[in-house]
């Protein structure tokens, strides 16, 4: 299955986080990519020097927008200022997609900016489908939720973290974002097998994957984005692609980043576990998908 | 679980031992986290708020490199930890988070005694950065909105991006200096062999004597600049920022100035550069923008 509706029926390869640090050789050298990862947030300004790099690489390359603040597990309604400038974002770089995270951070209009862990029940469930929804409908794009790793389990969870997955996106009637490095650091810290997770999820609604490195720690694994990404989760991305097909992947490196040559190159070693599949379609002529990786 | 978050860390970067309702963080931990094979409820509650915590003082120790300069690194710690307690985020973007942060050093002159004009200064400065670096850019005013106007009804408003301040310290000149320290440190830090500097750069440049200091921070082609102003062009800006039209806040700004220098030559260059800038906009009808 090469595309599905919660990624808008688009087809595309692999793609990298736009950061800082690589903004300069991506404008000089114009690197073949299939396309970027931007940060939502990091966008919704008003002016300045984000947007007219912004408004460059949309000159060049096909963009998909990933938010980390959307907290669809808060309680707090979504905030009004938040919606209109994600809006005027998503109208900006025709994102086909949405993401953000399964998660909650704020409460009563405090912001943690985390991503912290819910209680896997069905009223929560419930309330973050509802969530999704609205927003979607301000939007006016698919949305992809994604997992993310975590560090506690609460006493109140009725079921596993994957059914809790499942029950919010067929309510919410929305798609996955499936991080692969997120299932395995929290399969780490409680004990639980990944490819449980993986074998149970709607494949059909994953729009898009994540891959990343994470760092070991004495009692538990953190989900820090500042390697690359290690054997057991190329394994578990193999495992997902077999189950969702050609999904569009991206790899996260967010913390000591190296250049933007050694991000590309580890990003398109997940071209081998794609290779079966068709080539990706469509996009923006310089921006098409590369096979193989940028070396110059 | 976000009371755990937002309450300050012990010294030890580990929660406090006890709840706000006096019981044991422990044990309010264990009522709704579970534990596992390694990790305690409330070991896994502080793996969360050390996450918080490291970011957001990251996030103001970047955005006020200036104030941690004057204050130096541990009490500007004190000083944000102190901040982020009484004002955690309130916006989605970190963007926001030190918004408040030059209020609450003049309302909270303890915390960074005896450098409290300083700092505020210092951090008004550093946030009118942050508000150049993405604020809102109107369309400039043109030759045309001002001579249809003329100078007795003409009323027009600062860029939002742009912010002019009175300051007691040369802040400026100060950050410009750190600027310098950290080319020189960074230099130092290098393999690439280079010409060795005059002189060993030191830890922090000499903190600035007080002298009255007008500033005008701003955007121009999506870069970030700092201009001195005379302070009769600060008054100027002020006014007209202020709703005066252009006629009185001359006036005004020039009511006591020295009459033997001619202030209408000087005043007109001052305005060539500014609209040359694209400093003006028009005035909201709401009042002020």
């Amino acid at each position: 299955m090469p595309a599905n509706p919660f990624n808008n029926h688009t087809d595309y390869g692999i793609g990298i986080g736009l950061r800082v640090p690589h903004y300069r050789h991506i404008l000089e050298k114009k690197p073949v990519v299939d396309w970027f990862e931007i940060i939502s947030e990091n966008f919704m300004v008003d002016a300045g020097r984000p947007l007219e790099v912004l408004d460059r690489i949309l000159e060049q390359y096909r963009v998909v927008q990933h938010g980390v603040s959307m907290y669809f597990g808060s309680a707090d309604k979504p905030d009004r200022e938040h919606l209109k400038r994600l809006r005027t974002l998503v109208k900006r770089t025709g994102t086909p997609w949405l993401s953000d995270h399964l998660c909650w951070g704020s409460v009563d209009g405090r912001y943690t900016h985390d991503l912290l862990p819910m209680p896997y029940t069905f009223a929560v469930a419930k309330h973050t489908a509802a969530k999704i929804r609205a927003v979607r409908d301000f939007v006016e794009v698919p949305i992809c939720v994604e997992n993310v790793s975590s560090y506690a389990e609460f006493h109140q969870s009725e079921m596993t973290e994957w059914e809790f997955l499942s029950e919010v996106v067929e309510m919410a009637d929305c798609g996955i974002l499936l991080d692969v490095n997120n299932i395995y650091v929290s399969s780490k810290n409680h004990s639980f097998d990944p490819y449980d997770y993986l074998d149970n999820v709607p494949h059909h609604r994953v729009g898009q994957l994540h891959i990343a490195g994470h760092t070991k720690y004495r009692k538990y694994i953190l989900d820090t984005h500042d390697h690359p990404v290690l054997d057991p989760v190329w394994d578990l991305y193999a495992h997902a692609i077999k189950h969702c097909g050609h999904t569009a992947t991206l790899l996260e490196w967010d913390d000591r980043i190296p250049s933007f040559d050694e991000v590309h190159h580890e990003a398109l070693k997940a071209t081998q576990f794609l290779g079966d599949h068709a080539p990706a379609a469509g996009g923006k002529g310089k921006a098409r998908a590369a096979a193989q990786p940028v070396t110059a | 679980m976000s009371e755990a978050l937002f309450r300050p860390l012990n010294a030890r970067d580990g929660l406090q031992a006890t709840w706000s309702d006096g019981r044991s963080t422990a044990s309010v931990a264990a009522d709704f986290i579970k534990p596992n094979s390694f990790l305690t409820p409330v070991e896994r509650l502080e793996i969360y708020a050390r996450s918080y915590w490291f970011r957001v003082l990251d996030c103001l120790h970047e955005d006020y490199p200036g104030v941690r300069a004057i204050l130096g690194q541990r009490r500007f710690m004190k000083l944000s930890t102190a901040f982020l307690a009484a004002f955690p985020s309130a916006s989605f973007t970190l963007r926001n988070l030190g918004s408040r942060l030059p209020a609450f050093i003049q309302d909270q002159p303890a915390l960074s005694a005896p450098h409290t004009h300083l700092a505020v200064d210092m951090a008004r400065f550093e946030w009118a950065q942050v508000v150049a670096f993405d604020g809102p850019s109107l369309p400039p005013l043109t030759e045309d909105d001002i001579l249809d106007a003329g100078p007795t009804r003409l009323r027009v408003a600062l860029q939002p991006h742009i912010t002019v301040m009175e300051c007691a310290y040369p802040v400026d000149e100060f950050a410009l200096a750190l600027k310098k320290r950290d080319a020189a440190l960074r230099g130092e830090a290098s393999n690439t062999l280079t010409a060795m500097p005059a002189s060993r750069p030191s830890a922090r440049p000499r903190l600035p004597r007080p002298a009255r200091t007008c500033v005008a921070v701003h955007r121009q082609a999506n870069m970030l600049y700092f201009k001195r102003l005379e302070p009769e062009a600060y008054a100027i800006l002020t006014a007209l920022r202020d709703g005066r039209t252009l006629s009185a806040a001359c006036a005004a700004a020039l009511r006591d100035a020295d009459p033997a220098i001619d202030w209408a030559s000087r005043v007109q260059s001052w305005f060539q550069a500014w609209q040359a800038h694209g400093w003006f906009c028009r005035r909201s009808n709401r009042g002020r923008t």
